[in-house]
């Protein structure tokens, strides 16, 4: 593969601070032309931020940016993208109440506030034939579509910009093996043709397959970059973590017969997503759903927070019925039900104000609960090591990790009789995921029963004590003990009924 | 209280005060009347008016919504009490106060519906509300000054003085506490602002967000509605669109004390302060016997330099 | 098809409740439909379709301009000095008007982008300010405007009132045009998502800044308008326009939050505010009760709006509409 001697993006001593945070410190890194080179580390290691950096949406403290062996300010995303540097974010380009034909038109380059050019159009279009985007309507509003179809949407506009440096930030997490083998087809001509690819993905089987090099951040700091297949997985990912995690899971008790019920759902079902569940919660036991995204689980703790109208089947509580109409009767000391929703910024928390008042926010008003007295937030705090300069600090201030601690302890201090966690995991750090997870499992030994939703099978596998596994809106297999394995949790997601080797290589995707 | 509960100063607050009082120094030079104790006292007395608008429309946007419903809910309460005091029935001039509050109340409540229930955008929804108003008065009144007149109560509330305090100032500031000792005690104040920044997060953390949004629009109408009926009591009489000059300085008072347009961030105090400000600009403003188009461009530019002022002072900090 | 019809949903609402309205408005008139009925009722019309255009191009980018009746009222005590005299100076006249207008606007746009100040306060300050200056001009109503440009574009062409005529100008030879360049999608842009915009490499903060310049130009064009109208100047007009131009993208199907909404749907509920007011003139309805009826109306009309909320069976899908 040509690889040029001039970088076509050099960083020098670059550093990104935000208030007391460094989110990059003194970074050194350079991306070529015909190579694609990924980039690997935590989250909060400092990925995003070199990403935005690179593509002009934020701007270094210190430190400087080459562009083609020349010094550049990179001031603005249009600044990066008449220079070829195109970024795919995650979602976050494309406007909601446009089409799909103006969004591929909106920015192209050259044309600034004239009139528009209809050729991307054409040339997006092209692209998407070639990752399966054809059912993908120009003239539907981008709000209306899927996830998978806006990331493809995003691929096409990004590549029909013709990028001399295509920068890929979890491009095809929504992408099923298939669309993802073809766009990396895409990727690697695009190449062979000379362009620079950056490329982040949690999904390491996919670095393996398309990385020509990889770079590890830690901590804000360029770690290491090497060839690909330098050094095995384990070596990685203790690069990565900069330390090694051996228990990453705590041990699982044996399981108890018969241990008493909290809740019972009979035939749970809601609209035309969710039918005929019945999940039985323990006292002690932590109970997961899984499942590909969406395909109901997150509707049954949206259900029992008393979310969702006019639900189907009943829902018991120490052998009564039980309706739960909302969140205010939800965490009542008489049920005693607490939710921490998947979106902790959105849903979760208040950004904007202090710990201490997101932490207050569910206490108060509970009947029994003095909400200012701090004893009932410091033991969890404790737990879960909350690393703040002050409980008085802006919730926004914090790492993501230390978010998801807030979000947490905000409920705990409650005392619930039974924990709902939607994905309380995803987007966190190795570290404050084993806080979390010994947490959980100290909670239910103290006889907390948990429901834990989870996209990530290793906690299905390891933390569970059952799992149920959702398709379609119903639950399609009951796993427990030691019937919890990657195999059946992956055959059941697909709705498969035997063990599937040939359903394997998708499973990873 | 423990010390989660503690509370920092806002710089923002403080900002009008001192406003305020280089107002007084500024206009003293010229105009030395300024520093004496009468003129000084009748501006504590005019600034309750705006001051008891100020206070409820503070909590609607502490939600992060507006009420343009004030001036009419301020017109119909001074319409409603001065007809019932000029009936002459000892009963009913008795019930002229607490039925304008509970007008005001409910129009609130009607606010917090369309708001809360409908989700309705406040500033469309309150509009309505007011041109709905509006058309019930002219109806009621058939597009003439409303008969009847103040009660005593009324006039001694507006124009009244105790110990040498106008009674309309302490009126104003006994809301205040009230209002302050509610936001503070209680949880209240908390979700307010929580509200003002993220409506959903609040809701998941089980506080009953429209409860609330009723709750604040209820006062706000409340507060309206005692303005009208100060104002009526001063005039001695309800007259048409007596409450749309009130409307604007309302807003404006709130954003120059500190609190956010977009909901969340602000106080009471930052408030009180913002009146006094634009009560005393205005009252100056008047005293130069400058021309209304001066009055109005001047009154302009320096909300525009207050408001500039937050800005740097935060890119500053 | 199914896109079209989803998309321009709000628009195909607004348009038939116009037809509608028009129809018995024209039908209870005593005198039918003749061209001069029709000319009095497209004047009023086109007054407010161009504050609510003004009102459009600060809500399209997620913002409110409180100041348009304000920018109307100075143009309009401008123009009760300058529209007069011989061609040349007319034409003088009419292009410092619209120069005001643009003025304001970009002044309001400045606060908004660089002062970073919201601009519902931005826009209630500057109102006070372009009052005061219209104040300064015309502290009492007076002034007067050419009679002939006055008869030219306020009476009818052919038997067409010249209202719609401009009306159909505004939106072929303005609108249409600017829908198919990237200022055009950039207002949409800006207004659904902010951040989305800034990283496809739009220039948010010059189309910002457009929006309020363009939203300055008509209210100008709003200003010149009602002074060829009434043929003379008053600086005491601005509440009720602002008010009414709110409304009137309200009902029009523009989305206060921003991204949603046509010109041509602004342009449509301002005709029907004013046919609604026209229509009960000639109603019979007790002149007294109108302005109650017609607060009713317009608060139906946004409540039914926002019923669909009830049906909504998850209550988390209620936040952010």
């Amino acid at each position: 593969m040509p690889r040029s001697e001039t970088a076509i993006v050099r960083l020098s001593g670059v550093s990104k601070t935000y208030g007391a945070t460094k989110a990059l410190s003194d970074v050194d890194f350079a991306c070529f032309a015909g190579e694609i080179h990924a980039i690997l580390g935590e989250n909060g290691a400092g990925k995003s931020t070199l990403m935005k950096l690179v593509s002009g949406v934020i701007q270094p403290t210190s430190g400087h940016i080459d562009v083609d062996g020349t010094r550049t300010d990179l001031s603005s995303p249009a600044d990066a993208m008449a220079r070829g540097l195109i970024c795919m974010f995650q979602e976050l380009s494309l406007v909601p109440d446009l089409t799909v034909r103006e969004n591929l038109m909106l920015g192209a380059p050259g044309r600034g506030l004239g009139r528009l050019d209809t050729a991307v159009v054409e040339r997006a279009q092209a692209i998407l034939s070639q990752i399966d985007g054809n059912a993908i309507r120009m003239k539907a509003r981008v709000a209306d579509l899927t996830l998978a179809e806006r990331q493809q949407v995003e691929i096409a506009k990004a590549l029909s910009r013709n990028p001399r440096l295509l920068i890929l930030d979890e491009a095809t997490s929504a992408l099923n093996a298939s669309v993802v083998e073809k766009v990396f087809r895409l990727i690697r001509a695009r190449r062979d043709a000379g362009v620079g690819v950056l490329f982040i993905s949690h999904r390491f089987h996919e670095i393996e397959a398309l990385a020509d090099r990889i770079s590890i951040f830690r901590n804000g700091s360029h770690v290491e970059t090497f060839d690909n297949g330098a050094y095995d997985y384990g070596a990685i990912i203790s690069k990565m973590v900069g330390q090694r995690i051996d228990d990453l899971f705590p041990a699982k008790p044996d399981p108890v017969a018969d241990a008493e019920e909290v809740i019972s759902l009979n035939g749970f079902g809601w609209s035309d997503t969710l039918d005929d569940v019945s999940i039985v919660l323990r006292k002690g036991c932590i109970t997961g759903l899984g499942g590909l995204d969406g395909q109901g689980q997150g509707e049954v703790l949206q259900g029992l927070f008393g979310l969702l109208k006019s639900t189907r089947g009943d829902c018991m509580m120490d052998g009564w019925k039980i309706t739960v109409n909302h969140p205010k009767a939800a965490k009542s000391p008489t049920l005693g039900i607490a939710l921490v929703p998947e979106d902790r910024k959105t849903e979760g928390l208040v950004l904007e104000q202090s710990i201490a008042h997101n932490m207050e926010l569910a206490a108060l008003g509970v009947e029994g609960i003095d909400a200012g007295d701090p004893a009932i937030y410091q033991p969890f705090i404790d737990a879960l090591e909350l690393k703040c300069d002050s409980l008085d600090q802006t919730v926004s201030e914090l790492s993501g990790g230390n978010q998801q601690k807030v979000a947490l302890t905000k409920w705990l201090s409650l005392g619930p009789r039974c924990m709902l966690l939607a994905d309380p995991t995803r987007g966190i750090d190795v570290k404050t995921k084993t806080q979390i997870y010994a947490l959980l499992r100290r909670l239910a030994d103290s006889g907390v029963a948990i429901l834990l939703l989870s996209t990530d099978y290793e906690e299905l596998i390891h933390l569970c004590d059952d799992a149920h596994i959702f398709y379609n809106g119903r639950v399609v297999r009951q796993l427990s003990g030691a019937d919890i394995t990657a195999e059946n949790i992956i055959a059941a997601s697909l709705n498969m009924h035997e063990t599937p080797a040939a359903a394997e290589g998708t499973a990873h995707a | 209280m423990s010390r989660l509960m503690r509370r920092l100063p806002d710089i923002d607050s403080l900002v009008p005060y001192i406003g305020t009082i280089l107002l007084i120094l500024g206009g003293s030079i010229f105009y030395p009347q300024i520093l004496g104790v009468d003129y000084l006292t009748q501006q504590l007395q005019i600034s309750a008016f705006l001051g008891l608008l100020a206070l409820g429309a503070t909590l609607v946007i502490l939600l992060g919504h507006i009420d343009l419903s004030v001036p009419w809910i301020l017109g119909g309460a001074a319409i409603l009490s001065t007809s019932l005091a000029g009936t002459g029935d000892t009963v009913l001039t008795a019930l002229a106060i607490p039925a304008a509050l509970l007008f005001g109340a409910l129009i609130g409540i009607v606010n917090g519906v369309g708001v809360a229930i409908l989700r309705i955008p406040s500033m469309v929804w309150t509009l309505a509300v007011n041109s709905m108003l509006l058309g019930v008065a002219v109806l009621n009144t058939g597009g003439f000054n409303p008969k009847g007149e103040a009660s005593n109560t009324m006039i001694w509330l507006a124009t009244g003085q105790l110990a040498g305090i106008p009674a309309a100032f302490i009126v104003w500031m006994a809301v205040a506490g009230m209002m302050a000792l509610l936001l503070t005690r209680s949880g209240f104040g908390r979700y307010l602002s929580a509200i003002g920044y993220n409506e959903k997060a609040t809701f998941l953390s089980g506080v009953s967000t429209p409860s609330v949004i009723f709750a604040a629009f209820a006062i706000a109408g409340v507060c309206s509605a005692l303005g009208g009926v100060l104002l009526a009591g001063y005039a001695n009489q309800a007259y048409q669109s007596m409450g749309d000059p009130f409307l604007l300085p309302t807003i404006a008072a709130v954003v120059i004390g500190g609190t956010s347009i977009l909901g969340g961030r602000g106080s009471l105090v930052g408030t009180i302060g913002g009146v006094l400000f634009i009560t005393l600009l205005t009252s100056i403003l008047s005293v130069m016997q400058i021309s209304d188009a001066w009055r109005n461009i001047t009154f302009g530019m320096i909300i525009i330099v207050m408001l500039l002022l937050q800005t740097l002072r935060k890119k500053g900090g | 098809m199914r896109d079209l019809l989803r998309a321009n949903q709000r628009e195909t609402i607004a348009f038939s409740v116009l037809v509608a309205l028009l129809v018995s408005y024209l039908a209870t008139h005593p005198a039918g439909p003749t061209t001069y009925v029709m000319t009095i009722w497209a004047n009023q019309c086109l007054i407010l379709a161009l504050a609510a255009i003004a009102q459009f191009f600060a809500v399209i980018v997620r913002g409110i301009d409180l100041s348009v009746g304000a920018i109307m009222a100075l143009t309009n005590c401008i123009a009760s000095y300058l529209v007069i005299g011989t061609g040349a100076e007319m034409a003088f006249g009419i292009i410092v008007v619209l120069a005001a207008g643009v003025g304001c606007g970009v002044l309001n746009g400045l606060l908004v982008v660089y002062g970073r100040i919201q601009p519902i306060v931005v826009t209630l300050a500057t109102a006070s300010v372009f009052v005061g200056l219209a104040l300064l001009l015309r502290p009492t109503p007076g002034g007067q405007i050419d009679y002939d440009l006055a008869d030219a574009l306020t009476l009818d062409v052919l038997g067409v009132p010249t209202a719609l005529v401009i009306t159909a100008a505004v939106i072929g030879l303005i609108w249409v045009p600017l829908r198919r360049t990237g200022l055009g999608l950039g207002l949409y842009a800006v207004g659904s998502s902010e951040q989305a915009a800034f990283q496809s490499g739009m220039p948010v903060a010059k189309i910002r800044l457009a929006s309020f310049a363009l939203g300055g130009l008509f209210a100008g064009l709003a200003g010149l308008y009602f002074s060829l109208v009434t043929t003379t100047g008053d600086a005491g007009i601005g509440p009720n326009f602002t008010l009414n131009s709110i409304a009137a993208v309200v009902l029009g199907g523009v989305a206060l939050r921003g991204g949603v909404g046509t010109l041509t749907g602004a342009i449509a509920g301002a005709f029907i505010l004013k046919t609604i007011g026209a229509l009960m003139f000639f109603s019979g309805l007790p002149p007294l009760a109108q302005p109650f009826v017609e607060g009713l109306i317009l608060a139906a009309a946004i409540a039914i709006g926002g019923a669909d909320v009830l049906r909504v069976k998850n209550k988390l899908e209620v936040f952010g509409r």
